[in-house]
């Protein structure tokens, strides 16, 4: 069970009152028609799925109804940080660094 | 192999059962095989035992992290059932519900295989277009599934609120009467019983820590006790760490690990001699010989290798059953797990060569791969044996995400199970 921060609300909230919304930081193609079948299966399909450090996008469905970014570690479950989107995140994996 | 028979059990009984020998041996691994099967879950056990009884392919190890069997397959809710929409996944299915059907036979182990039937309840008008559109589709695959109107689920399942009463009445229901459940560990023991009989080598406490990949070959693999193990092929069968595997071998597959929790009540009075699923009220239930109902319904929203979900979700699974069976209100929950289910995009598996050379998966059977556990050991075993996928793995490509040759089991699917 999370106790999650809104930083919209700037408040804790339950777990419940949110949503995963998977991935983080997913851009869209710029110019969808000249990508290859593998560049948009890619993008419509392929997600980091790392057993460790991940950034990931949740909704406050039941609250303010705004999205935001977490780092959350998929291991240990612990929540690294929140953050807006736009923003960018703090803590990231070494093999990511 | 000792032979298992009522006879073997009356003559070991005066000796108190104290002279049954080893299930399997406890092997130090070679350097080097024909094929090394990564995973010791039900598939992987299941396509050692293929490989050396079916092809032939009998210099093979299975290493396993933890203990055989102690991953998903310990941790399902063990329904069977074959009865998915489309062509590609029904022939799939149905082709390890026969396997299921002579199994106890086959391994001579009694993977307690009960065919009590399998209720998908339809709730919603549209639920009902879409059970006659996957029945009639069953059908024309061969495979046995009736239309049920709400009267007939009540007279299959009497406790089962089939009431106007209820918030989300039954208007019927999908029968697949050769449905059933197994016993999902004698799945595993059974099948690595028969491996081993057969010369496999079942390497337990062992991680694989990296795919050692020569010239875009992959070659063997690497663990901390026993260094490199060597192999002419490599079939990664590992469900919720396939993604990890993956980004061993230097690419990524369309697949996200969640939690998925079941539960089981305390031993009751035969109460349910069939399963129940609902899509719409997401939850299903099913009561062991043991007595304990078990229940299970969907997966955590988020991803995590964690092996446990949050307690809201079970709260939801509670809710969904109670909904169905009012009559269950006061039945106390004994135990709640979770295991980690590899989702993919379109509710199918993977079942597939690789961007790497002689490195093969066998994934994203998600939530619901137990049912499949005989036929998915059996075409993978196939594949591995001529290094080439077997016809029914072929719709089952990685590549289908680049081509969009996608198979959406998404209705049949539908609760996780
Ligand atoms: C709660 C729950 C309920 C379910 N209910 C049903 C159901 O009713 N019906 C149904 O059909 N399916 C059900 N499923 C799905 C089913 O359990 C799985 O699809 C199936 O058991 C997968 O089998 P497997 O052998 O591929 O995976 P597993 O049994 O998980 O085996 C994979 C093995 O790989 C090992 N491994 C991982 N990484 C490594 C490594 N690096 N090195 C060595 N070994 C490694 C793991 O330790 C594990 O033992 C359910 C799943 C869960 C969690
Ligand atoms: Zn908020």
């Amino acid at each position: 069970m999370f106790h999650i921060y809104c930083p919209h609300c700037c408040e804790y909230r339950e777990e419940e009152e949110f949503h995963a919304s998977g991935q983080a930081h997913i851009p869209r193609p710029l110019d969808p028609d000249a990508c290859t079948d593998q560049e948009w299966g890619e993008y419509m399909y392929f997600r980091k799925n790392p057993r460790g450090i991940h950034h990931e996008l949740w909704v406050h469905a039941a609250g303010c109804r705004k999205f935001f970014n977490i780092t959350r570690d998929t291991q240990t479950y612990e929540i690294k940080e929140v953050y807006k989107i736009g923003e960018q995140p703090s803590v990231v994996a070494n093999s990511d660094q | 192999m000792q032979h298992y028979s009522g006879f073997g059990l009356l003559k070991h009984s005066f000796s108190h059962h104290e002279n049954w020998q080893r299930v399997w041996r406890n092997p130090t691994p070679k350097k080097k095989y024909d094929v090394i099967i990564v995973g010791g879950g039900g598939h992987g056990l299941a396509t050692a035992y293929y490989l050396a009884k079916e092809f032939g392919v009998t210099n093979v190890a299975v290493i396993e992290k933890g203990f055989l069997g102690g991953g998903n397959t310990a941790r399902n809710t063990t329904i069977v059932r074959s009865n998915y929409l489309w062509d590609e996944a029904a022939h799939l299915y149905e082709h390890a519900m026969k396997l299921w059907e002579g199994l106890s036979q086959d391994l001579n182990y009694n993977v307690m295989f009960s065919q009590r039937g399998c209720l998908n309840l339809g709730h919603t008008l549209q639920d009902m277009r879409d059970i006659e559109r996957r029945v009639n589709a069953n059908r024309l695959n061969g495979i046995d599934g009736e239309v049920l109107d709400a009267q007939q689920v009540q007279e299959i399942v009497p406790v089962l609120d089939c009431s106007d009463r209820a918030r989300y009445p039954v208007m019927g229901a999908s029968w697949q009467p050769r449905a059933g459940v197994a016993r999902h560990d004698a799945v595993a023991w059974g099948f690595a019983r028969g491996a081993d009989a057969h010369g496999v080598d079942l390497i337990q406490q062992t991680e694989v820590q990296d795919l050692i990949i020569e010239d875009g070959t992959v070659v063997g693999v690497r663990t901390a006790q026993y260094g490199e193990i060597r192999a002419d092929r490599v079939g990664c069968v590992v469900a919720g760490n396939s993604s990890v595997l993956a980004k061993m071998g230097g690419f990524e597959l369309p697949l996200e690990s969640h939690p998925l929790q079941a539960l089981v009540s305390e031993p009751i009075k035969p109460i349910l001699d069939t399963v129940v699923m609902s899509n719409h009220v997401h939850g299903y239930a099913s009561q062991s010989d043991k007595g304990d109902l078990v229940i299970g319904a969907g997966i955590d929203g988020y991803n995590g290798y964690g092996q446990r979900g949050s307690y809201s979700t079970i709260e939801h699974t509670i809710q969904a059953v109670l909904e169905m069976f009012p009559v269950f209100s006061r039945v106390r929950m004994n135990r709640q797990w979770g295991g980690i289910v590899d989702t993919c995009p379109d509710a199918c598996p993977i079942i597939s060569e690789t961007p790497v050379k002689n490195l093969f998966f066998n994934c994203g059977w998600g939530t619901g791969g137990f049912k499949a556990t005989p036929g998915s050991g059996h075409v993978f075993a196939a594949s591995l044996a001529k290094g080439e996928m077997h016809e029914l793995a072929k719709p089952f490509s990685m590549f289908r995400f680049h081509n969009g040759a996608l198979v959406d089991e998404h209705g049949a699917a539908g609760v996780a199970h």
